[in-house]
């Protein structure tokens, strides 16, 4: 019970909603959100730190393509694939974001299946979205190669502006890192959930609050998060 | 008896032996729904694709860009991060810290202008 308790804070009567709710919580003892584990605030709170370092990446980016008198090179053409006999302008990071955002959805399907207990589900889901995520990171790394070979570098690129080089391999080698991570994350927590860990309460990362799945939502917040930054990473760098 | 109880304390549920409805754990919520939002995301990226596929330009690519970037991003945290069910507490303390960066943006913006005319003044080779 007092396991209970502490994992899904009880929904006093006293909660109260909008505005004053927000003053109501922050101004409370001991814990500002009230309804959320503190697993999930920490996972917002560290997400949320990201945002920043993502954040800072753009906008140096920003800075460095605004402030260049050389021309930047046209991301429609570097990115463009010689497919069916011609050229087809950033087919292969569309094809990536396709890719990002079936995961995210086969990730949030097994959320819900979690919190229904369907352990088969969720696992299948689980690994349906690691896959998709491996997908996405061997296709960056084919994306990397194909402009390593036609001469990009940090310093150079063979089109314009050498910041080019720089931002590129930074702003999409720190995104590849976050999905690289997720999979692994995501590996685990799969097996936890079909070997039964979150139903019997066994002991380990995570595992010990009994019959609770909200770690495979956590862990989903995470995954979440990993697309959402590659929409801006789409917007801004790919397509502007 | 359990519920009356529970009233006294001011309690609903978790200090309670199990009335059905605290059975209710964390985000619940019809597949329908996801199934939904899944499928306005493949639009709304095609969408962003076709601005560049279509080559538009100028101030109508990047209205459309930011418009189709800012729609993906809200379904995602909405829906798929549940932030739509969260306590506003939680909502507003993980939304509003990332609108500093629009000052950060603004700063830079003009930072930067400011750089390209000194290296237009500085480096350029004259007429």
């Amino acid at each position: 019970m007092a396991e209970t308790a502490l994992g899904h804070a009880d929904r006093t009567a006293s909660q109260q909603p909008g505005l004053r709710g927000i003053a109501a919580d922050w101004s409370s003892d001991q814990r500002a959100f009230k309804n959320v584990s503190w697993g999930k605030a920490m996972m917002w709170i560290f997400l949320l730190s990201d945002t920043f370092i993502f954040g800072c990446f753009l906008l140096s980016y920003m800075t460095a393509r605004m402030s260049t008198t050389v021309p930047w090179p046209n991301p429609s053409e570097v990115f463009a694939l010689h497919l069916f006999g011609r050229d087809i302008p950033l087919i292969l990071i569309a094809i990536m974001t396709f890719v990002l955002i079936s995961s995210s959805g086969t990730m949030a399907m097994a959320v819900n299946f979690g919190y229904r207990h369907d352990r088969r589900k969720t696992a299948v889901l689980m690994l349906l979205t690691a896959a998709l995520g491996a997908t996405f990171v061997s296709m960056q790394a084919f994306e990397w190669t194909k402009l390593i070979t036609e001469g990009v570098r940090p310093w150079a690129n063979p089109w314009g502006a050498a910041q080019f080089g720089s931002s590129f391999f930074m702003i999409t080698g720190f995104h590849g890192t976050h999905v690289t991570i997720g999979v692994i994350f995501l590996l685990v927590t799969a097996r936890k959930v079909w070997r039964g860990d979150y139903e019997a309460g066994a002991r380990g990362f995570f595992t010990s609050r009994r019959g609770q799945y909200e770690n495979v939502e956590i862990m989903g917040l995470y995954w979440h998060f990993v697309d959402l930054v590659w929409v801006f990473i789409f917007a801004f760098f790919y397509l502007w | 008896m359990a519920q009356a109880e529970a009233q006294d304390h001011g309690l609903h549920g978790s200090a309670v032996p199990a009335p059905a409805v605290a059975h209710v754990e964390g985000q619940q919520h019809p597949v329908r729904l996801y199934l939904v939002v899944w499928g306005w995301l493949f639009i709304l990226s095609a969408g962003s694709y076709s601005i560049d596929y279509f080559g538009l330009q100028g101030y109508l690519r990047w209205g459309l860009i930011i418009t189709f970037m800012m729609l993906k991003a809200g379904l995602i945290v909405a829906v798929f991060m549940h932030m739509a069910w969260e306590r506003l507490a939680l909502a507003y303390a993980i939304l509003v810290p990332p609108l500093l960066i629009l000052v950060f943006v603004t700063i830079m913006v003009l930072e930067s202008d400011y750089t390209e005319l000194t290296r237009i003044l500085s480096f350029s080779v004259g007429p």
